[in-house]
C-alpha cells in the first residue's frame, strides 16, 4: 500500500487492516512518522516521538502476529500538549513549563497504550488550552491545513487558524498527520477546532474521561476527549479513554458502554431539538443554511425535529468565563518556579514569582489569570463567582428540561468558518465569542460532537453540533453517524501528508 | 479579670487549635505522615502540587474528624465543602491550601472545663474543619536560600475553632488541656506540641465588664501552652496599658517572640491577604452517611468526663482525685489497671503518691513507668492479705522503681515478709517491755504518748516486719496487763 493510501484509512479501517496483516504497524506508524515530519511546516507536533512509537508498533506487531491483539494495537495517535506523558516533555504549550518531564502518565494516555495505541508525539496548543485559534502557544501559532479556495470572492491564500485550544490536534487528523487524537474541551477546544479541521471531535460527559495527569485550566470545565476523522473512529477512541478513575474524585463509576456498536442502534423516532435561542447576530447566512439541511438530514433518517428553548443560552458566555477564568487563576498558582520548569531569578522570593510568572505567561494566560482573580477577591466574589455559578446552574437546569422533550439537541458548532489571524482585531471579546454555541455544554456538563456537514462558499469545512444528555455519549454518537452519512463530507484539505491518493 | 489602677478589665480570649489527624496517610495523597522523616522524603506529586495532579480525600482522616466532633459534643454536617484559599509561599506548593470555609464538617460543640474551686465552665466550639497543613520552609540550611521540606504538606489537619469564652490565661491553658486530653483519649491527635501536632492561634481583645467586645489582636503560631498562657497575658496587658494611655488597639496578627516573652506585629487588618476562598472543583462536596456517623458515635471511647463521673460514683473517688486520674488518658488506663478488684482508693493512693513522685523523679511519662499497673496491683495485693505492711511496702515499691522487679520477689529475696506469728511478736514486746520498764511505769502512771514509743521500738526489733495490727493488739494487751 501505498503511503498515502495507509493515511488516507480511518482508524476503523486501519484496525480492520492490521487485524487482516494487509500491512504491519510498523509500516502504518513509519508512515505516520514521515507524514509528521512532512507536516511540520504546519506546527501541529510541539514534541514528535517517532522513535517511541516505532518501538510502540512493534510491540503491537508482535501481539497481533500472537493473535492476542488489543482494541486499539499499532494506532498512531496524537496527544495533546496538554497530557502529562511519562519522562516525555509536557508544556501545555507554555514557557513556564520549560523542560518538564512528568514522571507519571496521564490516565487517559494509559488507557491508550494499554489498548495498543502507538504515540506519534504531542500536539501544539493554546497556551494553558486558553484560546479558540491556537495562536497563544509559546510553541507558535499551528496553521489550518485548510486555505480558502482561490477564486471565490472572499478568497484568499492567507493561513487561517485551526481553531482552538486543541487546534495541533486537529491540524494533524485533518492533515493526515495522525490517525486520531486526544483534545481537551473546557470551552470548545476540541468541537471548534474539529469544525474548522473539518473533522469529528467529541466532548463526552463531565466524569466520563478521567482529569489525572492532565494540565488543568478549568477543573470544574475541563474535559478529555477523542477526536478523528470519522464518528465511528471518535466513537471507538472514547470508548479506550473512558472510565472510572478512583484518582478523579469527579470521575464517573459507571460502566463503559461499546460506542461502536451504539453506532448501529435505531434513529428512527428520536425528538431532535432545535434551540431557537442558537440563532445569534452575526452568524453567517451559510451556517444558517447548514443548520436547516442538518435539520432535514435528521428528519430524512426519521427522527422529529422539534424547537425547543434554552432560554439562558445568552448568559452562558460570560458565566463561563467567570468561572473558566477564576478556577484558572488558582489552577496555575503552582507555576511558581519553585519546584518545576522555568525560574527567573530575582531579587528575593517575591520577585522570583514576578519574573517567573511575568516572563513564563503569555498576554492571554496573564489576562485571564489577572480576570480570575479580581471575580474571586474580596467584595466582588458574589457579584461575578457566585452569580455566575447561578447561572450555570440555571443552564444544566434549561438542558435538564429540554431532554424532558428531546433526546439530542443540533446546533451549528461554531459560528463562522476557519479566520486568519488578521482577520481578528486583537480584542479578546471578538475571539471569545467563537465558543458561543460550545460552552453551554461545558457549563451543563453533557455530551456534545462536532461532525464536519459542509463546506462554506470559499471551501472552508463547516461543523454541527449535537448535544446530548449526561452519560448519553451513544444517542450522541448515532444522531451524528447519521449526519455524517446524509453530508457525505469526504472534502481534504488543501495540504495532507502523503499527498492525496 | 484584671485589676489595674483605672479599674478591672476582662480579657477575651478565643482559641484555634490546629490539630495534626493522627494518620498513616495524608489528607489527599496516599504519602506516609511519620514524623521526623528525611526531607521530601514522603512528598507524593499530588503533595508537590505537579501538573495534573489532583487530590482524592482520604476516607479516614474524614472519620477521625467526625469521631473528634462526636468527642466535642459537637454537630456533625453531613454536607461539608472543601475550598481553596488562595495564597503564595514556597512551602504551599499548589498556591492554595484546601481547607473548608463556609460548610465545615463539624459545627457547633462544647468543651466542660473543671475549674479550680470545683466548679464547672462550658467553653462553646464554633466549629472544626479539615483542612491540608504545608510543608516547612528552612531558613537556616543556606546562607542566602530558603529550601522547603514538603514532608508535611498535605497532612491533615483539624482547625477547632472556639467561641470567645475563655477570660483568662489560666482558663486557655485548661482549655488546651482538655481540648488535648480529649484528643488523646479519642485517638485522633498525639497531641504532641514539641512535635507541632498541635499548634494554637489565639485571639485576644481587652473590656470593660459588661461592654461590647474590644478590638482582637490575633496571636500566630504558638507551639506550647506555656506560650499560649504568656502571650496572652502580654497582649492583654499591652492592650490595656494602650486604652489606658487614650490610644486604640489596631487589630493585627501578632507573633510571640520566646525569647522576649512579647508579642510583635506581623502584619496590620489593612495588609490582611484576600484568600480568594472558592469551591474546590477537583473535590466533590463530602457527604456523610448518617448510619455511618452512628457507627462511630457508637464505637466512641469513654472520655475524660464520663470516666471521671464513673471513678467517683463506681469507686468512691473525690472529685479532685478523680479529676487528676482522668486528665490523661495513660494515667486512666494505668489507674484503671491498678484499682481492677482492688481496693480503689487505695490505688489511687498509691498512684498519685508514690507513683507520680517517682515518675517526677525520673522525669518520665506515665507509658515509660518503671512499674507496671500488674506489678502495683500486685504490691497493693500484699498488703491487703498482711504479707507485707504498708510501711514495707514503701521499701518494696523503691526497689520496685530501681530493678523494675515483681513485689512478691523482691519480698521473698530480702525476707521481708511480715510477721503474724503472735508467740513471735509477743516475745518481741516482752524484751521490750522488759528492757524499758521505767518507761512502762510511766505509760502506765498516764502517759499515753510513750505508746508510739513502744511500736518503734517493737518494730525496730522485728526490723519492721512485725505485722502492725497485731503489734497494736498486742501490745495493748500487754500494757493494760
Amino acid at each position: 500500500m501505498s503511503d498515502a493510501a495507509l493515511l488516507a484509512l480511518s482508524l476503523a479501517e486501519a484496525r480492520d487492516g492490521l487485524a487482516r496483516k494487509l500491512f504491519s504497524a510498523r509500516e502504518l506508524t513509519t508512515a505516520y512518522n514521515d507524514a509528521v515530519a512532512e507536516a511540520e511546516p504546519l506546527n501541529a507536533y510541539i514534541t514528535p516521538t517517532p522513535e517511541r512509537a516505532l518501538a510502540m508498533a512493534d510491540a503491537a506487531d508482535e501481539r497481533l502476529a500472537r493473535g492476542v491483539g488489543l482494541p486499539l494495537d499499532g494506532i498512531p495517535v496524537a496527544v495533546k500538549d496538554l497530557f502529562c506523558t511519562k519522562d516525555i516533555l509536557t508544556t501545555a504549550g507554555s514557557h513556564i513549563l520549560d523542560g518538564f518531564r512528568p514522571p507519571y502518565e496521564s490516565t487517559v494516555t494509559e488507557k491508550l497504550w494499554q489498548a495498543g495505541a502507538v504515540m506519534l508525539g504531542k500536539t501544539n496548543l493554546d497556551e494553558f488550552a486558553m484560546g479558540s485559534s491556537n495562536t497563544t502557544s509559546w510553541y507558535g501559532p499551528v496553521e489550518n491545513p485548510w486555505r480558502r479556495q482561490s477564486g471565490t470572492k472572499m478568497g484568499d491564500n492567507r493561513p487561517l487558524v485551526p481553531g482552538g485550544s486543541s487546534g495541533g490536534s486537529a491540524a494533524a487528523v485533518a492533515a493526515h498527520a495522525a490517525l486520531a487524537a486526544t483534545g481537551t474541551d473546557t470551552g470548545g477546544s476540541i468541537r471548534q477546532p474539529a469544525s474548522f479541521c473539518g473533522i469529528v471531535g467529541l466532548k463526552p460527559t463531565y466524569g466520563r474521561c478521567s482529569r489525572w495527569g492532565v494540565v488543568a485550566y478549568a477543573s470544574s470545565l475541563d474535559h478529555p476527549g477523542p477526536m478523528g476523522r470519522t464518528v465511528r473512529d471518535v466513537a471507538i477512541l472514547l470508548r479506550a479513554m473512558a472510565g472510572h478513575d478512583p484518582r478523579d474524585s469527579t470521575s464517573a463509576p459507571l460502566m463503559v458502554p461499546d460506542y461502536e456498536a451504539a453506532l448501529d442502534g435505531g434513529f428512527r423516532g428520536l425528538r431532535v431539538g432545535i434551540p431557537k435561542e442558537y440563532r445569534v447576530d452575526g452568524m453567517a447566512d451559510e451556517i444558517e443554511a447548514l443548520w436547516r439541511q442538518g435539520v432535514e438530514w435528521l428528519r430524512e433518517a426519521g427522527a422529529e425535529p422539534v424547537e425547543i428553548s434554552l432560554p439562558m443560552t445568552k448568559y452562558a458566555l460570560p458565566a463561563y468565563y467567570m468561572i473558566a477564568l477564576a478556577e484558572a487563576s488558582s489552577n496555575l498558582a503552582r507555576y511558581d518556579g519553585v519546584r518545576f520548569g522555568l525560574r527567573v531569578e530575582g531579587d528575593g522570593l517575591e520577585e522570583m514569582y514576578e519574573l517567573t510568572r511575568a516572563v513564563g505567561f503569555g498576554a492571554e494566560v496573564r489576562r485571564r489569570v489577572l480576570i480570575g482573580t479580581y471575580v474571586l477577591s474580596a467584595g466582588y466574589y458574589d457579584a461575578y463567582y457566585l452569580k455566575a455559578q447561578r447561572v450555570r446552574t440555571l443552564i444544566a437546569r434549561d438542558f435538564a428540561a429540554a431532554f424532558e422533550q428531546v433526546d439530542c439537541i443540533l446546533t451549528p458548532t461554531a459560528p463562522s468558518a476557519a479566520f486568519a489571524i488578521s482577520e481578528k482585531s486583537g480584542d479578546p471579546i471578538e475571539m471569545y465569542l467563537n465558543d458561543v454555541f460550545t460552552v453551554p455544554a461545558n457549563l451543563a456538563g453533557v455530551p456534545a460532537v462536532s461532525v464536519p456537514a459542509g463546506l462554506s462558499r470559499d471551501g472552508l469545512p463547516l461543523g454541527l453540533q449535537i448535544t446530548g444528555r449526561a452519560f448519553d455519549e451513544e444517542t450522541v454518537l448515532r444522531a451524528a453517524g447519521v449526519l455524517e452519512r446524509a453530508a457525505q463530507f469526504g472534502h481534504l484539505p488543501g495540504f495532507v501528508a502523503g499527498g492525496r491518493s | 479579670m484584671t485589676e489595674s489602677h483605672s479599674g478591672k478589665w476582662e480579657t477575651v480570649i478565643g482559641l484555634e487549635v490546629h490539630a495534626q489527624v493522627v494518620s498513616k496517610a495524608k489528607l489527599f495523597s496516599g504519602a506516609a505522615t511519620d514524623f521526623g522523616a528525611k526531607p521530601n522524603t514522603q512528598v507524593s506529586p499530588v503533595d508537590a502540587a505537579f501538573p495534573g495532579m489532583l487530590p482524592v480525600i482520604n476516607r479516614f482522616c474524614v472519620e477521625q474528624a467526625v469521631k473528634t466532633g462526636l468527642g466535642l459534643a459537637a454537630e456533625i454536617n453531613l454536607t461539608s465543602v472543601f475550598e481553596r484559599k488562595n495564597y503564595f509561599y514556597p512551602d504551599l506548593p499548589a498556591g492554595y491550601q484546601i481547607s473548608q470555609y463556609q460548610q465545615p464538617v463539624v459545627g457547633q460543640g462544647r468543651v466542660s472545663l473543671d475549674m479550680p474551686d470545683g466548679t464547672v465552665r462550658e467553653i462553646g466550639i464554633t466549629r472544626l474543619h479539615l483542612e491540608q497543613d504545608a510543608g516547612k520552609s528552612l531558613h537556616d540550611q543556606h546562607p542566602t536560600l530558603t529550601y522547603v521540606d514538603l514532608n508535611r504538606a498535605g497532612v491533615a489537619l483539624m482547625e477547632i475553632v472556639s467561641e470567645p469564652d475563655l477570660r483568662s490565661a489560666e482558663e486557655a491553658g485548661l482549655y488546651l488541656r482538655k481540648l488535648r486530653s480529649i484528643l488523646r483519649y479519642l485517638g485522633t491527635c498525639d497531641g504532641n506540641m514539641e512535635e507541632g501536632s498541635l499548634r494554637c492561634d489565639c485571639n485576644v481583645s481587652v473590656r470593660r465588664p459588661g461592654e461590647p467586645l474590644g478590638t482582637r489582636c490575633e496571636i500566630k503560631n504558638l507551639n506550647s501552652i506555656r506560650y499560649v498562657m504568656q502571650a496572652i497575658d502580654y497582649e492583654a496587658r499591652r492592650q490595656i496599658e494602650l486604652i489606658e494611655e487614650g490610644s486604640r488597639v489596631e487589630q493585627q496578627t501578632r507573633l510571640f517572640d520566646v525569647g522576649r516573652g512579647v508579642t510583635r506585629p506581623m502584619r496590620s487588618k489593612e495588609e490582611a491577604h484576600d484568600y480568594r476562598y472558592f469551591p474546590d472543583p477537583d473535590l466533590l462536596p463530602l457527604t456523610l452517611d448518617p448510619d455511618w456517623v452512628e457507627q462511630i458515635r457508637a464505637a466512641l471511647p469513654e472520655l475524660p468526663d464520663a470516666k471521671k463521673a464513673r471513678f467517683m460514683s463506681e469507686h468512691g473517688l473525690s472529685a479532685e482525685d478523680a479529676g487528676v486520674l482522668v486528665a490523661e488518658k495513660e494515667t486512666a488506663l494505668f489507674f484503671e489497671r491498678v484499682a481492677g478488684e482492688r481496693d480503689a482508693k487505695m490505688a489511687a493512693n498509691w498512684v498519685m503518691g508514690d507513683l507520680f513522685g517517682a515518675l517526677n523523679r525520673l522525669g518520665i511519662g506515665i507509658e515509660q513507668s518503671p512499674v507496671s499497673a500488674g506489678q502495683l496491683g500486685a504490691l497493693i495485693d500484699l498488703i491487703a492479705d498482711g504479707t507485707i505492711s504498708g510501711r514495707l511496702a514503701k521499701d518494696v515499691f523503691a526497689e520496685m522503681v530501681a530493678s523494675g522487679a515483681d513485689p512478691v520477689a523482691i519480698v521473698a529475696a530480702k525476707g521481708l515478709r511480715q510477721v503474724t506469728d503472735s508467740a513471735a511478736i509477743e516475745a518481741a514486746i516482752d524484751a521490750v517491755l522488759t528492757a524499758q520498764a521505767d518507761k512502762v511505769a510511766e505509760y502506765r502512771a498516764g502517759r499515753d504518748k510513750l505508746y508510739g514509743f513502744f511500736v518503734g521500738q517493737i518494730m525496730r526489733a522485728t526490723q519492721g516486719k512485725a505485722n502492725p495490727a497485731l503489734v497494736n493488739q498486742l501490745l495493748k494487751q500487754k500494757l493494760a496487763g
